[in-house]
C-alpha cells in the first residue's frame, strides 16, 4: 500500500499500461517534457521517451484525430485535452468519429482509445476551465465514461480504459488533483461499468461522481451526526456503461434518491438516472427523486461566487435533510 | 514497367502498357459505375444521397496504381471511385449504396461512408476535414511501427478552408509522417466556387509553403500525371522524406449530390471541361501510344461487364438485415450501455 496523491495515480496507471504494452502511447500539450499542466503525466517521458510521450501542438482536433487514426491502425493512444471544456473545439471527435466508426463499418474498424481530460471546477479557473462535461460525452452512443474519484480507483480504471478494445473518455477531477488515498501495491485492473457503494445506509441514496462523492460522504456523515439519517452514498465512476443493476437495489433498500451533480441542471446525467429509477422502481419510492445540481448558469470565478454555484457538502445536507423531513 | 509478355510496350516509359489498360479500365469502370448509380438512384432502387465523381476519374485511377498493398487510404462522401480503385469489388460497393445485405458494410452505411479495410479503405467520412486528421495518426502508427505502409488522404478543395485542414498539415510536417495529402480541385464546394471562397487561388498548394512543404498543382484529368505524382510522394514518404500534399485540379461533370442541378456552373464551363474528359484524353494517349482498338475495347468492355454483373447481383441481394441496428457498436458487438 502507497499513498499517492491523485495526481501521481494518473501517472502511475499511465505508466502500468505503458510497462506493460508497447502500443500504448501518451500524447498532447505538454504532456511529456513538462509533466502536464496538473502534473498529472510526470515521469512519464523520463521513463519511457520521446517516442512513447510526444508534446503535441495546441492542435486538439490534431491530437484527438490522430489518436484515433492510430488506434484504427493498431496503436492504443492515450490522449490528453488538458480541460474537458477545450474538447469543444474538436467535439467532432467524440460526437461523430471515435464511437461510429465500429458501428458504421459493421465492426471493421475499431478505436480502443482513451481521452483524458481535466474535469469540473473547485479551483477558481472561471467559466471557460471549470466545467462538468460528462452529458457532452455520454450522450453519443459508442463511448465509454469514467469519471474516477480516489486515486486507486484513478489506476484501475485507467488500465482498464486502455485495455478496453473501444473508446473511452476519462474524466479526471481537477478538484481532486491534489487529494490523497491509498493505492494497492502492483498492478491493479479495475472494470468499467461498475459502481461503488462507498457508505453503506438505509434512509436514502446519494449518487454522485468526481468531485461530489468526497462532498456526498461528507454530507453523509453531517446527516447521521445532525439529523440521524443514514444515507448510503454511491460513486457511479462509470457513466457509460451504466451499473443501473447497483443504483435500483440501492432504491430498493432505501426508498428515497438524491442525484448529487456538478453540471448545470438542464441534461445532467442525474436526469438519466432519474429516469431510469422512475420507469423501473417507482414503486420502491417514498418521495419524489431529487437531483441537486448546480443552478443552469456558467461558474463564476472567484472562490466565493463558485462555491454557490458547484453543490457544496451544506447544500447536500440542507436538500436532504428538507426532502426527508417533507 | 514491362509490357504484357508478347506485346511490346511501345511508350517503354516509367509507366508503360500494362499500367496505362488498367489505368483506363478503372477509370471506365468509375464512369460507368457512377452512371449507373445516378440511374438506379431515379428507379429508386437507390435513396438517400450519392455525390458521384463524373469528370474526376483520373485522380482514383492515378492515385491507386501508384500505392501498393498495405497502403491505407482515407477518402470523402464522394470516394465511389476510390474504393473501386483500390480494388474492392464492384458489388460490394454497390450493394453498400443500395443498402443491401451484399454491401462491404453489409448495407449499414451506404454511399458517403464505403470502407474495405481488406483493401486499405479505412473509410469515408462525411465531416468535413476530420480524415485528414485521423490520416496523420495512421501514419504515425506506421513511423512507430517501423512499419512501410504509406496513408494516402483525398479530400476536396473546399476542405482546405477548414481548421483540421491546417492541424493536419502541421502536425504531419512537424513530426515528419509518411502521409499524402491529395486535393482533388474540382472548383466547387458544393455550390460556390472555391474561387470565391478562398484568399488564394489554389486553397491547398499555397499554404503547403506554411508547413514547409513543397507547391504542388497537377493536371488531375490525366492520370498519368496523377499516377506520377502521387507515386513520387509515396516513395518520398516511404523512405523517411516526410509528408507531401498534392492539388490535383479536375472537374466534377455531375452535381454535387444527387438531385443538384448545378445552375451555378458558368455557360459553357462544363463544355470546355467535356473537351478535357479524362477517358477521352487517356483513350487518345492510348492509341497515341499505338495501343490497338480491340485491346482497348476489351477493357472497356470488361468495366461495363462488371457494373452489369453488380447491377444484377445487387438487385437479387436482399436488403440489409434489421439486425444489424443493434450489432457492432462495441468490440464485443453488442450495443448495451447498462446492466
Ligand atoms: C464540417 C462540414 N461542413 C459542411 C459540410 C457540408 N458539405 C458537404 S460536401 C461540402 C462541399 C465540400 O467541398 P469540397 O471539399 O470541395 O469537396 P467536393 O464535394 O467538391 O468533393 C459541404 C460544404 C460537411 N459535410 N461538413
Ligand atoms: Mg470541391
Amino acid at each position: 500500500m502507497a499513498q499517492l496523491t491523485y495526481r501521481e495515480a494518473v501517472a502511475r496507471g499511465i505508466a502500468q499500461e505503458m510497462a506493460r504494452d508497447e502500443d500504448v502511447v501518451l500524447l498532447g500539450e505538454d504532456v511529456a517534457k513538462a509533466g502536464g499542466v496538473f502534473k498529472a503525466t510526470d515521469g512519464i517521458l523520463e521513463r519511457f521517451g520521446p517516442r512513447r510521450a510526444l508534446d503535441t501542438p495546441i492542435s486538439e482536433q490534431a491530437i484527438l484525430g490522430s489518436a484515433m487514426g492510430a488506434a484504427m491502425t493498431g496503436l492504443k493512444p492515450i490522449a490528453e485535452i488538458m480541460f474537458g471544456d477545450f474538447v469543444a473545439v474538436c467535439y467532432d471527435f467524440i460526437a461523430n468519429e471515435f464511437g461510429k466508426t465500429r458501428y458504421m463499418t459493421d465492426g471493421q474498424v475499431k478505436c480502443p482509445l482513451v481521452v483524458r481530460m481535466a474535469n469540473g471546477g473547485g479551483v477558481a479557473f472561471g467559466a471557460q476551465h471549470s466545467q462538468s462535461v460528462e452529458n457532452w460525452c455520454m450522450q453519443f452512443p459508442g463511448l465509454k465514461v469514467v469519471a474516477p474519484s480516489s486515486p486507486a480507483d484513478v489506476v484501475g480504471l485507467l488500465a482498464a480504459a486502455v485495455r478496453d478494445p473501444d473508446p473511452v473518455i476519462f474524466l479526471e477531477h481537477k478538484g481532486l488533483y491534489g487529494t490523497r488515498g491509498e493505492v494497492p501495491d502492483g498492478e491493479i485492473v479495475d472494470t468499467l461499468g461498475t459502481a461503488k457503494i462507498l457508505r453503506p445506509g438505509t434512509d436514502c441514496t446519494l449518487i454522485a461522481v468526481g468531485m461530489m462523492v468526497p462532498r456526498s460522504l461528507a454530507a453523509a456523515e453531517q446527516l447521521k451526526a445532525d439529523f440521524g439519517i443514514d444515507a448510503e452514498v454511491i460513486d457511479l465512476r462509470s457513466l457509460m456503461p451504466l451499473d443501473t443493476r447497483t443504483l435500483l437495489a440501492s432504491v430498493g433498500r432505501t426508498h428515497r434518491v438524491f442525484t448529487v451533480e456538478e453540471n448545470p441542471r438542464v441534461l445532467g446525467w442525474g436526469a438519466e438516472i432519474v429516469s431510469i429509477i422512475a420507469d423501473e422502481a417507482f414503486f420502491d419510492l417514498d418521495g419524489p427523486p431529487v437531483r441537486i445540481t448546480a443552478p443552469h448558469v456558467p461558474i463564476s470565478t472567484p472562490p466565493h461566487l463558485e462555491a454557490l454555484v458547484i453543490p457544496s457538502v451544506e447544500r447536500i445536507v440542507e436538500a436532504v435533510r428538507q426532502s426527508l423531513a417533507a | 514497367m514491362k509490357g504484357e509478355e508478347g506485346s511490346p510496350d511501345r511508350a517503354n516509359d516509367d509507366i508503360g502498357e500494362v499500367r496505362r489498360l488498367e489505368m483506363y479500365r478503372m477509370q471506365v469502370l468509375i464512369r460507368l459505375f457512377e452512371e449507373r448509380v445516378q440511374g438506379l438512384y431515379l428507379e429508386n432502387l437507390i435513396t438517400g444521397t450519392t455525390h458521384l465523381m463524373i469528370g474526376q476519374e483520373a485522380v482514383s485511377a492515378g492515385t491507386s496504381a501508384a500505392m501498393r498493398d498495405g497502403d491505407l487510404m482515407f477518402c470523402t462522401y464522394r470516394g465511389h471511385g476510390h474504393v473501386l480503385a483500390r480494388g474492392a469489388p464492384a458489388d460490394k460497393v454497390l450493394g453498400e449504396i443500395m443498402g443491401r445485405d451484399n454491401g462491404l458494410m453489409r448495407g449499414k452505411a451506404g454511399s458517403m461512408h464505403l470502407t474495405s479495410v481488406e483493401h486499405g479503405v479505412m473509410g469515408s467520412f462525411a465531416v468535413i476535414g476530420s480524415h485528414l486528421v485521423l490520416a496523420c495518426g495512421a501514419a504515425w502508427r506506421a513511423r512507430y511501427k517501423g512499419q512501410d505502409d504509406v496513408t494516402v488522404c483525398v479530400y476536396g478543395d473546399g476542405a482546405s478552408n477548414i481548421g483540421a485542414f491546417h492541424e493536419a498539415l502541421n502536425l504531419a510536417a512537424l513530426w515528419k509522417l509518411p502521409v499524402v495529402f491529395l486535393c482533388e480541385n474540382n472548383l466547387y464546394q458544393e455550390y460556390s466556387r472555391i474561387a470565391e471562397m478562398s484568399a488564394v487561388e489554389h486553397p491547398s498548394a499555397d499554404r503547403a509553403g506554411s508547413y514547409g512543404l513543397e507547391r504542388i498543382v497537377i493536371d488531375g484529368n490525366d492520370a498519368d500525371v496523377v499516377f506520377r505524382a502521387v507515386s513520387a510522394a509515396i516513395e518520398t514518404a516511404r523512405s523517411g522524406g516526410g509528408p507531401a500534399i498534392i492539388e490535383a485540379m479536375t472537374y466534377r461533370q455531375s452535381g454535387h449530390s444527387r438531385a443538384d442541378p448545378a445552375k451555378y456552373r458558368p455557360a459553357g464551363e462544363l463544355d470546355l471541361w467535356k473537351e478535357r474528359d479524362p477517358l477521352k484524353l487517356y483513350k487518345a494517349r492510348l492509341r497515341e501510344l499505338g495501343i490497338e482498338d480491340d485491346r482497348i475495347a476489351e477493357v472497356e468492355a470488361q468495366s461495363r461487364d462488371a457494373v452489369n454483373e453488380a447491377t444484377e447481383a445487387c438487385k437479387l441481394a436482399p436488403l440489409s438485415s434489421p439486425d444489424l441496428i443493434m450489432s457492432n457498436l462495441w468490440a464485443d458487438g453488442s450495443c448495451a450501455w447498462r446492466n
